[in-house]
């Protein structure tokens, strides 16, 4: 009897708390619109201050190229420039022809691939006119209106002046053309749909050219605008929000790139680098490693490679100068780097015997170069005490580093870190990375061979 | 360079080794001994000089030495020199071929000497392919009856001149220990005093030879003549040979096979310190420096753009789509007995295939070549397995006549197969063409590992028919390249490559209808070559898998099984026996432990080796123990022969774990020991070997580890995981199930 | 110029400070015994001690070696360490083709100067990083017993 009559009342109970859901969620999906596009804070707020058009700053124009080479060519400027904003590294496939595109980025949704940068009329940019370029490189438009995926980080390359842009395009166009198209991208629906890219811009790109800050000086200026608008460091270093653009509440906290983990870059003492030297930062940018640092490699390798290692020492200076500033944000889940050593023999200093398999491969095919201390004997780059990656319980990088292998451009031997992914399996290199990081490290990870599958899937 | 020329002159390489020697080579500079001032005048002729100008009394006649054939040489101090025509490569046969010599010449042990033969295919041909080879495990082998008549012959000289001297008939003289003895008179004559009158005499038609149970030096372990050196350093293969001035060079040929320069531009090689040139060639770039650094750095700052060829999309895909494509057509009839076809109707067919990946050789030593070329002759230092063979290519690249070409063959760090070519000595050749003086080429790991000639891909293709519990039929198709058919075409007859069949023609199993076809396959774009444990490599492994899986298709013990087999072969069956009793085949072993047997008839030995190995959940293997049963007939050197199946075994464990070369892009994706793996110290087995005693005629031993391990490692993992791997090396996502077989 | 102290004399070599020991060793100095493999640290052929700890040559820059005691294999023999290790591979007749023993001997015997009685595990870690194609381990572990024992 009851069970019958309650239930239009039940009914209409149930609608009224869907209603009121519903209306909650509105109202929280339009707060969080209003806080991540409204409110969001640009690249170089956080300084706080006035900015001002660049026409109007007293101090050195922080755009161009350095004094060393105000003179050059616009093409040999343009080169620098290039560099400076490391086009290079997505424009160029493994092996493939410099800026000739193709090089993939696999993204849970699907694959991208870098268009070609030459100025091959058909497959290239060569049939671009100046506001073409200047629309790609800034608005994230192509010649043909067709909108691009945020991997192009035209969100940053917005703060660049027209006299850059005109530089970048005149040494790209002062290359040989190759005819190289890229495939198309296998991206899934809803991801195929460039056009709501457009929506994304219109969110998420600031588009307008950089302003300095007339409190700070010349050279964090001048270090603003190469991160900022050049190095785009934001888009590996920075968290991204839902809607994948960068978050800079959290500014160069720290994020996962391509299954390579971005370190927090701030100025935290114990998570980022406020306890690094001015001479560790410097070098690490032109060098790719830092006595007691570590070593980059990775994405962040392949930055030193291809862009920062060509930059002049002021220009670094600058840079460092501008990283400094940036507010400290801890990242709760890594250690201070253990500085000392590891004991000088396998024999002493393995307390946790977890790792065997780990141990066995380590003293075959890692401690020649690396030693059972962790300090190479031979090879700088190859000392592992004192690196973040070391130090960081998630081990995403040593396993990567394991996998792949670290190679920096430089001629000569001992800077080239073998890759071991073809032969040893999932479990050897995550037994590995967690023997390595409990051995050096100040905190022991715990890597599952299912984790290491996942990032080979991602290399 | 003058301080590592004498170590060259003086180390225990250059010289001949001493039986009973075990003192480390001279120091440097130290004067001459006369068995220095003799060994110098050896090896080298860089030393010979040294030789000549030992200043000596006695006039000519009296120096000559007694050189009755080419293998002997007796000087007048008694010592007797064998003149090696095998090379040593660490498998212990300079000992082992100058044992027999001494065991039939009678001579004293500690006054055997040995020197490298010249290159000289006539002279010194190995009797099975008529060259002058160390392949094949087979020096021991060929040499035995030749080498023991021709000091048979020698010994019998000596008796006769010693006869002729106290005037007593030879038979009441025996030798012993480098002496002629007349009991009677109780006379004794060292052999070096007798030499002056050997050398008039003939030996007589037929010397009879030894009787086996009259052995002395034979069967009794002897210890190694070519290990001293080895230990201190002085040992000088052929990467270490420093003629005075020499510079360094390393090359690098187009990554992608048959491709060739396209341009180089060496303006940052120049910038490079002790830089000297660049060379480039047709298919290769060099850079020449005053040390290898140089070289190593000059190279890595060319900037080299390759016209990459035919094969620049060649993939391991298409290796094996071509393979398998042509494992599915009838091949040429290498074997038949009985009615195969027709009784395969007879029982319960089964039929399986087994592949086997390209392999590269990866010897210690990488591939290096040292030349001087001359207007009036050339010298070549290398370590070759094919020594003649280095100086035609030699005199064949300088455009030289044979006898200008001196041709020094070096001990080898590891040949495997990969010194029966010569590729090595044409590049290092031309590049000295371009060089003033002595050019040392070395190649670096990468390149000796993505330029080898590789064991080829195999695919065998097996069906028996079973029928009370015995296989009544039994049909095995081999697939794969034809190495013989390149390097020794006469002897690639009706289609069919001897090599790529041995031991699988002569498969020891008592079956009444049997049929074995060879499908010849050359891959695309990958040069193949022999490679330790040649053709049994393949047949083994597919035969003794094939045999375990027939077993378990009727639930019998695989020994049981295999013993059911053997009545034709009594001496496998007796190795089999041997090894379930001394392996404790049946007792109880740990959860996801097994044993798995593999018997082989190979290079004239019969083999039974059990492995034992355990493989956890995520499908890695450990391999727990070996034991390994041999007979392989008279026995020279027992504790050469372990040390060879214990190295063996090892070898063939490597490729069975981790051996994987592959193709992508017209070119070889390893480089390196991180992505081309060797087991190591840490992962390897207890091995046990045990030989059987037999008056049979010795059998090969070199290369039958390397054979025998893969199918006794992939029936032992069977045995522990109930998953049948036919495809090596393991896959531990297939054992772990993660992946489908 | 640069200069080196290698079993016990000084040598003055002509060699850039990044020019690995290895091919210093090699190629400017004529000592042959110490030998080159992988040039990665992956196979140790190239073993040397430094200060009587065991180093890859093929990785270690010449420039970086400074005031430390280099030596090979041409000089282990002096140590005693090294004269057993030496002895033991003989008598057990460790050898096959040779050419990874220069750099096995070299870590056994820097095994053996600090641990005079070395299990099994100690041998596996301190050894592991020595290839040896001809696949003597069995061997090498016998005859580092052999020697302790001697
Ligand atoms: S050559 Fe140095 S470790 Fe291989
Ligand atoms: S003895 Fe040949 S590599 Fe070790």
């Amino acid at each position: 009897m009851n069970t019958i009559s309650d239930h239009p009342r039940k009914k209409a109970g149930i609608g009224r708390l869907l209603l009121i859901v519903a209306s909650l969620l509105a109202v929280a999906v339009a707060l969080y619109f209003v806080y991540m596009v409204a409110l969001a804070p640009g690249a170089t707020d956080f300084a706080g201050g006035r900015h001002v058009p660049m026409s109007s700053y007293p101090g050195r124009n922080p755009s161009g190229v350095p004094a060393e080479l105000e003179n050059a060519s616009l093409v040999e400027r343009g080169e620098y420039l290039t560099r400076a904003a490391d086009c290079a590294a997505c424009h160029t496939a493994e092996g493939g022809e410099p800026f000739a595109g193709g090089r993939a980025f696999v993204l849970p949704f699907g694959t991208l691939y870098s268009t070609n940068i030459t100025p091959d009329r058909d497959t290239g940019i060569g049939a671009d006119s100046d506001a073409d370029f200047r629309n790609a490189l800034r608005k994230g438009i192509g010649r043909h209106g067709q909108r691009l995926y945020p991997a192009m980080p035209f969100a940053s390359y917005t703060y660049m002046t027209d006299a850059d842009a005109a530089a970048i395009q005149a040494y790209l166009f002062s290359l040989k053309p190759v005819s190289a198209r890229a495939p198309a991208s296998t991206l899934k629906f809803p991801y195929d749909q460039r056009w709501l890219m457009g929506i994304w811009a219109a969110l998420f790109n600031p588009d307008k050219r950089f302003e300095p800050r007339p409190e700070r000086s010349p050279e964090w200026n001048r270090g603003a605008y190469l991160a900022e608008a050049m190095a785009h460091c934001g888009d590996c270093h920075t968290p991204r929000n839902l809607m994948q653009a960068l978050d800079n509440r959290d500014k160069f906290a720290g994020t996962v790139q391509a299954g390579w983990r971005a370190y927090n870059i701030t100025a935290d003492a114990s998570s980022g680098v406020g306890a690094w030297s001015e001479t560790d930062l410097a070098h690490y940018l032109m060098l790719g490693h830092a006595d007691g640092r570590g070593t980059a490699a990775g994405p962040m390798g392949e930055a030193v490679d291809l862009s920062l290692r060509h930059l002049t020492p002021g220009d670094i200076g600058a840079l460092v100068a501008y990283l400094r500033t940036v507010p400290s944000i801890s990242s709760p889940d890594l250690p201070v780097p253990k500085a000392q050593p590891a004991p000088a023999t396998y024999a002493q200093g393995d307390a946790d015997t977890s790792h065997a398999r780990g141990k066995a491969i380590y003293a075959g095919a890692c401690a020649g170069c690396h030693d059972w201390s962790g300090v190479s004997p031979g090879v700088p780059a190859a000392t592992l005490t004192g690196s973040r990656a070391v130090n960081d319980p998630s081990a995403t990088n040593v396993a990567q580093v394991i996998l792949t292998g670290a190679h920096r451009q430089s001629v000569g031997a001992g800077d080239a870190m073998p890759a071991f992914g073809a032969t040893y399996s999932d479990a050897e290199v995550a037994s590995l990375a967690n023997y390595v990081t409990a051995r050096f490290g100040a905190e022991p990870s715990a890597l599952t061979a299912q984790k290491i599958a996942e990032l080979r899937a991602q290399d | 360079m003058r301080r590592a020329l004498d170590v060259l002159m003086l180390d225990e390489g250059a010289r001949p080794l001493q039986g009973g020697d075990r003192a480390p080579g001279p120091p440097e500079g130290a004067a001459l001994s006369r068995r220095d001032f003799l060994h110098a005048g050896i090896a080298m002729s860089g030393a010979l000089v040294v030789g000549f100008c030992v200043p000596d009394a006695l006039g000519a006649a009296e120096r000559a030495p007694y050189a009755p054939n080419a293998f002997i040489r007796i000087d007048r101090h008694g010592s007797v020199t064998l003149i090696m025509p095998q090379v040593e490569m660490g498998q212990g046969i300079y000992t082992a071929v100058a044992m027999i010599l001494a065991e039939e010449l009678d001579a004293d042990w500690s006054q055997v000497a040995l020197e490298h033969a010249p290159p000289d295919d006539k002279l010194y041909a190995n009797p099975v392919f008529g060259l002058q080879v160390t392949g094949n495990s087979n020096s021991v082998r060929s040499f035995w009856v030749p080498l023991r008549k021709a000091a048979a012959g020698t010994r019998s000289v000596l008796v006769q001149s010693a006869a002729q001297l106290w005037k007593v008939p030879p038979g009441d003289i025996r030798t012993e220990n480098g002496e002629a003895i007349h009991a009677a008179s109780g006379r004794r004559a060292a052999y070096g005093a007798l030499i002056a009158r050997a050398q008039g005499l003939s030996p007589p038609a037929n010397v009879p030879l030894k009787d086996p149970k009259d052995f002395k030096l034979i069967g009794v372990t002897q210890r190694r003549l070519d290990t001293p050196g080895k230990v201190n350093g002085k040992v000088v293969y052929a990467i270490d040979v420093m003629p005075p001035g020499v510079k360094f060079a390393t090359l690098a040929s187009c990554p992608v096979f048959g491709g060739k320069v396209k341009h180089v531009d060496d303006a940052r090689a120049k910038q490079v310190p002790g830089f000297r040139q660049v060379i480039v060639k047709d298919n290769f770039v060099a850079v020449v420096g005053d040390h290898m650094w140089a070289a190593k750095q000059g190279l890595e700052a060319l900037d080299i753009a390759w016209d990459e060829g035919p094969n620049a999309a060649v993939s391991d895909d298409d290796v094996w789509n071509q393979l398998r494509a042509a494992s599915r057509k009838d091949g040429a009839i290498a074997k038949t007995v009985g009615d195969a076809d027709g009784a395969m109707s007879r029982g319960k067919v089964v039929e399986a295939a087994y592949e086997l990946p390209f392999l590269a050789h990866a010897t210690m030593e990488p591939m290096n070549c040292t030349v001087h070329l001359t207007p009036n002759g050339c010298d070549v230092w290398t370590g070759s397995q094919v020594l003649a063979r280095a100086q035609a290519t030699a005199a064949k690249v300088a455009g030289l006549p044979l006898d200008k070409v001196q041709a020094h063959n070096h001990l080898i760090g590891g040949g495997f197969g990969r010194r029966l070519e010569t590729d090595m000595v044409a590049s290092a050749v031309q590049i000295a063409q371009a060089v003033d003086g002595p050019v040392k080429v070395v190649w670096t790991r990468e390149e000796d590992m993505r330029h080898d000639v590789y064991r080829p891909v195999y695919r065998d293709v097996l069906s028996a028919a079973l029928s009370g519990g015995r296989i009544v039929a039994w049909k095995h198709r081999v697939a794969g390249s034809s190495v013989i058919a390149r390097w020794l075409p006469p002897a690639f007859q009706k289609g069919i490559d001897i090599d790529a069949v041995d031991s699988a023609v002569d498969m020891p199993y008592d079956i009444p209808n049997f049929r074995v076809d060879y499908v010849r396959d050359e891959p695309p774009a990958v040069p193949t070559g022999f490679w330790r444990g040649v053709g049994p490599n393949n047949n083994a492994f597919a035969i003794e898998s094939f045999m375990d899986e027939l077993a378990g298709k009727i639930g019998k013990d695989p020994v049981a099984f295999r013993r059911d087999h053997l009545d034709k072969s009594p001496r496998l069956k007796a190795a089999l026996e041997l090894a379930a009793q001394k392996s404790g085949w049946g007792s109880p072993l740990p959860a996801r432990t097994g044993r798995g047997i593999a018997l082989q008839v190979a290079f004239g030995s019969f083999i039974a080796t059990v492995a034992e190995a355990e493989v956890d959940t995520g499908g890695e293997v450990r391999v727990r123990r070996m034991v390994c049963i041999v007979d392989t007939g008279i026995i020279v050197n027992p504790d050469t022969v372990i040390a060879q199946l214990q190295g063996g075994l090892i070898f063939g464990l490597t490729a069975a774990l981790y051996g994987k070369i592959t193709i992508a892009k017209g070119r070889v994706q390893q480089g390196n020991f991180n992505d081309y793996r060797m087991m190591r110290i840490n992962e390897a087995p207890a091995i046990e070997v045990h030989l059987i005693k037999s008056g049979e005629a010795p059998g090969g031993i070199g290369e039958t580890g390397a054979t025998a391990a893969p199918p006794a490692l992939c029936n032992a993992l069977y045995a522990a995981t109930g998953v049948r791997l036919r495809r090596l090396p393991v896959d531990r996502d297939i054992l772990s199930g993660r992946k489908a077989t | 110029m640069v200069s080196l102290r290698i079993n016990g004399e000084t040598r003055e070599i002509d060699a850039p400070p990044d020019m690995p020991l290895l091919w210093a060793l090699r190629d400017l100095l004529g000592l042959t015994g110490t030998k080159f493999g992988c040039g990665m640290a992956l196979c140790g052929a190239c073993t040397v001690h430094l200060d009587g700890a065991p180093v890859r040559s093929c990785l270690l820059p010449v420039g970086s070696v400074g005031e430390r005691q280099i030596t090979t294999i041409e000089g282990i023999g002096t140590s005693p360490a090294g004269a057993k290790i030496q002895k033991a591979w003989l008598d057990l007749e460790v050898v096959q083709c040779g050419y990874c023993q220069s750099g096995q001997i070299m870590s056994a015997a820097a095994l053996l100067a600090r641990n005079p009685h070395p299990e099994d595990a100690d041998i596996d870690a301190a050894m592991a990083g020595n290839i040896c194609r001809c696949g003597t381990y069995v061997r090498i572990r016998e005859a580092i017993k052999h020697a302790a024992r001697a």
